[in-house]
C-alpha cells in the first residue's frame, strides 16, 4: 500500500471546476451542448449550483473545499442582466468570506485562474458601443474581472457564445467543441502548474 | 358553631374583603391594607360583627402563610437557594441577632427584667413574613436586590422560630419548661426525647422531605395525573401541603419551614406551574383572612387607655429595627434605594410575635400585661408596614435617585420566556429545539404525565399541565411572553385554548397547529392569523422529491412547490369564510381547485419563458439592436 499512498499527481486530479448556474436548464438548447462537450473531460469537475442548492441554502464550507481544491474555477451561466443569475451571485455573497477569499488572510483563491463562460441573446453586435446594450462585453464584466482581482485571482479572456436563439444545431455543436477544447487546455496546463505549486497531499479535491 | 352563624361569618370576612380591598387598591394602598383596615372595621372595637373568635380564625388562617412560603419555595430553584446562602445566613443571622440586642436593650432600659427583656428582643425581633412578601410581590419588588435580601432574611427568621421555641422556656427556668412546652404548643414526637435524638428525628425528617419530594411526590402527581380530573389534582395538592404541615407540627418545627422545602424540592418538577395555580387560590384567601383577624384583633380599648405608651413603643419597635436594618444593608452593600426599600418593609413585628408571645406568656417567661401590650404594638405595627412602604415609595424614594429597575433580575427566579410552546409532542419538540438553538428560551407544557415524564429524562424542562387554563397559563408567564406555539394534538382543546388566550392574554401573538384543512378554516374563523396544516409541509415535500426524482430539476420543483404552496394557502383563507355545511362549498371548492391549478400552470409557463427569453432575447435585439446600429 506504501507505494500508492503518495503519487505525485494523479493524473485524474480535477484543476478545473465549472460552477454551472441556469435556473432554466431544461430549455436551454446551447447549455445542454456546451454541458454535453464537457461531461467527463479529465481534470474537469462539473458542478451545477441550481441543482445541488435548487432553493439556494448553499452549504458554504463545501463550496470553499471544493474551489480550494481546484486551480481553474469557471463560471458558466447566461447572462443575465449584465450579471450572472441570481444563484451565482448568492454563491459569491456565501463563499467568498472576508478573511477566506480577501481581505487580512484571505489568500484561499489567491494564484487561482478564473473563466466566465457566458452565452447571450443577443448578437456580437448588441454588445458595442453603439449597439444596443451601448457596452462592450468586457465592460459589462469589470464587477466579475475586479472581483476575481480583489481575490488574487487572474481574470482569463471570457469565453462566450453570441445570439443562441439564432443558432443552427451544428453552430451550436461546434461551440461545444470549442468550449471543450478551451477546458482540456485549461485542465492540462493546470495540472501541470499544480504539480509545481502544490504538494500532493493538497490536491485532495472533493468528489462531485 | 351552627351553620347558620358559620354562613353569616362567611359572609362578614368575604363581604369586608369584597368591599375594602377593592376600594384600598384603587386608592393606592394596595391589598394587604385594605385587609387589615377590613378587619378592624367588623373587629369588637368598631362594628362588633366579629368578636373573640377572631383569634381562632387567626389561627387557621396562619395556614395561608403556610401555603405562601410553599409557594415561595416552589418559584426558587435549590440552585438559586445554593446562591442566596450569603445573605440568608450572614444577614438573617445578623438582623436577628443585633435586633434582639437592641431591643433587649431598649427593653432592660424600661425597668423590664434580664429574662423578659431577652424574650421580647428575640421574639419582636421577628418581621411579617406573610404582609412584606405579599407588599412587595403586590408592587413587584421581590426581583430587586432589596426584594431579595428581605426575602432572604424573612427565610432565616422562619428557621430562627425553632431554636426560639427552644430558648422561651430555659429563659423561664429549666422546672417550667418540662411542664409548659407540651401544654402551649401541643404535644411532639419530640416529648421525652433526649435532645440528641430529636436532632436526628428533626434532620431525618428534613432529609425524609427532600429524598419523599424527589422520589415519591413526582410519580404520585403523574399517577394521579394520569386521571385527569382537575378536582383530584387540587385535592392531591392541598393533602401534600397539609400532610407536611401536620409532620412538622408534630415534629416541633414550623410548617412554613418544613413546606418552603417541600417547594424548593419540587420547584424543579414539571409539576411546578400546576401545583403554583392550584395552591395560589387558597393562599390568597386564607391571607386575606389572616390580614382580616389582624385587623380585628388590635385591641383599641388597651390603646385607648395607654395611648401614649403604645404609640411610643411601635415608634420604638419600627425605629429600632429599621436603624438596625439599615446598618446592616449598609454592610451588605446595598444601594440606598434598595437599602430604604429593605429596612422599611422588614421593620415591623411579625405573625410569628402572636405565637411566640402566647407561648412565652403559657411558660412563664414574660407577664401577661407586658405581652398583651406588646402584642398590640405588633399588631400596630404590621398595620403601619404598608403605609410605611406607601410613603416610602412616594416621599422617599423620588429623593434618592438611584432606582434599581424591577426587570433586571427577572429571570433569576422566574422563567419568563418570551414563548410558550403548550404541547411538546413530536410538533412542538422540533419548534422548541430551533427557538433553542437560536438562542431563544421557551416554556413548555404538556398535558400527557408519560410524555412529560419522558422528555423529562432527556433533559427538557417540560411542566405537566392543562394549558387550557388561564391560570396555569399565568403561571408559565402567559402575561410577559411574546409569542405562544399551540402544538396540540386535540383540535377542541386548541380551539378552546384560542378563546381563553384572546379573552385574558390578547398580546400573545398565536401561531397555531392545524390537524387539516377543516380545522385550518375553524382557527381562522377563530381570528388566529398564524395558522400552519401539520402533513401540508411534508405533502409538499414528498410531492416535490417525486418531481425530482421523475426528471425535474430540482430548482424547477422547488419553485413549482414555492408557487402551489403560495395558492393553497390563499385559497384556504379564502374558503375559511364559507360555511362547510353550504351545499355550495364542494362546488365552490372544486372550482377553485381547478382555477388554481389552471392559474399555477399558467405561471410556471410564463416564468418559464421569461427564464428562456431571459432579457436580451434576439427579437428584442432584432427590433431595437438593429435599430441602434443603423
Amino acid at each position: 500500500m506504501h507505494r500508492f499512498s503518495m503519487p505525485l499527481q494523479p493524473p485524474e486530479a480535477p484543476s478545473v471546476l465549472v460552477l454551472f448556474a441556469h435556473p432554466n436548464f431544461e430549455r436551454s438548447r446551447i447549455h445542454r451542448e456546451l454541458v454535453q462537450a464537457i461531461k467527463g473531460l479529465p481534470g474537469v469537475t462539473f458542478h451545477d449550483l441550481y441543482e445541488a442548492y435548487p432553493d439556494l441554502d448553499i452549504n458554504v464550507r463545501n463550496e470553499q473545499e471544493l474551489a480550494r481544491a481546484h486551480q481553474v474555477i469557471v463560471w458558466q451561466h447566461p447572462l443575465y442582466w449584465y450579471s450572472t443569475p441570481a444563484i451565482l451571485k448568492q454563491w459569491q455573497d456565501l463563499v467568498l468570506l472576508h478573511g477566506w477569499a480577501f481581505g487580512a488572510g484571505g489568500r484561499a483563491l489567491a494564484g487561482k485562474q478564473l473563466l466566465s463562460a457566458i452565452t447571450t441573446g443577443g448578437g456580437p453586435d448588441a454588445y458595442q458601443r453603439s449597439g444596443y446594450h451601448e457596452h462592450t462585453l468586457g465592460e459589462l464584466l469589470v464587477p466579475i474581472a475586479q472581483t476575481a482581482r480583489l481575490c488574487g485571482m487572474t481574470y482569463l479572456e471570457p469565453f462566450v457564445v453570441h445570439g443562441t436563439h439564432q443558432m443552427t444545431p451544428e453552430q451550436a455543436r461546434e461551440a461545444g467543441a470549442r468550449y471543450r477544447l478551451l477546458l482540456a487546455s485549461l485542465a492540462e496546463s493546470a495540472a501541470i502548474k499544480g504539480s509545481e505549486l502544490t504538494a500532493p497531499a493538497e490536491t485532495r479535491h472533493g468528489s462531485r | 358553631m351552627d351553620h347558620d352563624s358559620f354562613f353569616f361569618q362567611a359572609f362578614i370576612y368575604l363581604a369586608a374583603a369584597v368591599i375594602s380591598v377593592p376600594v384600598a387598591k384603587r386608592l393606592g394602598l394596595g391589598s394587604v391594607l385594605g385587609y387589615l383596615l377590613a378587619g378592624m372595621i367588623i373587629g369588637p372595637f368598631v362594628l362588633g360583627l366579629v368578636g373573640q373568635e377572631g383569634q381562632d380564625v387567626m389561627h387557621f388562617a396562619e395556614f395561608g402563610v403556610v401555603m405562601m412560603l410553599f409557594l415561595v419555595g416552589l418559584e426558587l430553584e435549590p440552585s438559586l437557594l445554593w446562591r442566596l446562602r450569603v445573605p440568608i445566613l450572614g444577614l438573617g443571622g445578623l438582623q436577628v441577632a443585633a435586633t434582639s440586642i437592641v431591643l433587649a436593650g431598649i427593653a432592660l432600659a424600661l425597668g423590664q427584667s434580664v429574662k423578659v427583656a431577652l424574650a421580647c428582643g428575640m421574639i419582636l425581633a421577628l418581621s411579617s413574613t406573610a404582609i412584606v412578601l405579599q407588599t412587595l410581590q403586590e408592587k413587584n419588588l421581590l426581583k430587586t436586590s432589596g426584594g431579595q435580601s428581605s426575602f432572604a432574611v424573612l427565610l432565616f427568621q422562619d428557621i430562627a422560630v425553632i431554636p426560639m421555641l427552644a430558648v422561651l422556656p430555659l429563659l423561664a427556668g429549666a422546672e417550667h419548661a418540662a411542664g409548659h412546652s407540651k401544654g402551649e404548643h401541643g404535644s411532639t414526637w419530640l416529648d421525652g426525647l433526649p435532645g440528641w435524638l430529636g436532632g436526628l428525628l428533626i434532620l431525618g425528617a428534613l432529609g425524609g422531605l427532600i429524598v419523599a419530594g424527589r422520589y415519591l411526590v413526582r410519580p404520585a402527581f403523574r399517577w394521579i395525573a394520569k386521571t385527569r380530573l382537575r378536582e383530584i389534582f387540587t385535592a392531591a395538592a392541598l393533602l401534600l401541603v397539609v400532610a407536611i404541615t401536620l409532620l412538622m407540627t408534630r415534629l416541633g418545627l414550623s410548617p412554613a419551614l418544613g413546606t418552603f422545602v417541600a417547594g424548593v424540592v419540587l420547584a424543579t418538577s414539571e409539576y411546578r406551574h400546576e401545583l403554583e395555580s392550584e395552591i395560589e387560590p387558597f393562599k390568597g384567601l386564607l391571607l386575606g383572612l389572616f390580614f382580616i383577624a389582624v385587623g380585628a384583633s388590635i385591641d383599641f380599648n388597651l390603646i385607648l387607655r395607654e395611648p401614649a405608651l403604645v404609640a411610643g413603643l411601635v415608634l420604638a419597635l419600627l425605629g429600632a429595627k429599621f436603624v438596625v436594618l439599615a446598618a446592616l444593608g449598609k454592610i451588605f452593600r446595598l444601594g440606598l434605594d434598595q437599602n430604604l426599600l429593605f429596612s422599611f418593609a422588614l421593620a415591623q413585628g411579625g405573625e410569628f410575635a402572636f405565637v411566640l408571645f402566647s407561648f412565652a406568656s403559657g411558660s412563664g417567661v414574660l407577664p401577661e400585661a407586658v405581652s398583651s401590650v406588646l402584642v398590640a404594638v405588633v399588631a400596630i405595627s404590621m398595620a403601619l408596614t404598608p403605609l410605611v412602604m406607601i410613603l416610602n415609595e412616594r416621599l422617599v424614594q423620588p429623593r434618592v435617585g438611584t432606582r434599581e429597575k424591577p426587570e433586571r433580575a427577572d429571570d433569576e427566579i422566574h422563567e419568563a420566556n418570551p414563548v410558550i410552546i403548550a404541547g411538546y409532542g413530536r410538533f412542538g419538540q422540533v419548534v422548541a429545539r430551533l427557538l433553542a438553538t437560536n438562542g431563544v428560551k421557551s416554556t413548555l407544557l404538556d398535558i400527557d404525565s408519560d410524555q412529560v415524564d419522558l422528555v423529562r429524562r432527556f433533559g427538557a424542562r417540560v411542566y405537566y399541565g392543562d394549558a387550557t387554563r388561564h391560570d396555569l397559563l399565568a403561571a408559565a408567564g402567559a402575561s410577559s411572553a411574546k409569542l405562544i406555539v399551540l402544538a396540540l394534538d386535540n383540535p377542541e382543546k386548541t380551539l378552546e385554548l384560542v378563546h381563553t388566550l384572546g379573552k385574558h392574554f390578547p398580546h400573545l401573538t398565536i401561531l397555531a397547529r392545524a390537524r387539516g384543512r377543516n380545522d385550518a378554516y375553524s382557527l381562522l374563523n377563530a381570528g388566529v392569523t398564524h395558522v400552519y396544516r401539520e402533513v401540508f409541509d411534508t405533502s409538499l415535500a414528498v410531492g416535490k422529491d417525486a418531481l425530482h426524482l421523475l426528471g425535474f430539476r430540482a430548482h424547477r420543483a422547488t419553485r413549482a412547490v414555492q408557487a402551489f404552496r403560495r395558492h393553497d394557502e390563499h385559497m384556504v383563507r379564502e374558503l375559511a369564510q364559507m360555511r362547510r355545511d353550504d351545499p355550495g362549498y364542494v362546488n365552490t371548492v372544486r372550482e377553485r381547485t381547478s382555477a388554481i391549478e389552471e392559474v399555477l400552470r399558467a405561471e410556471l409557463g410564463y416564468t418559464e419563458q421569461a427564464d428562456e427569453n431571459a432579457w436580451d432575447s434576439e427579437p428584442l435585439v432584432k427590433a431595437y439592436g438593429n435599430q441602434a446600429a443603423e
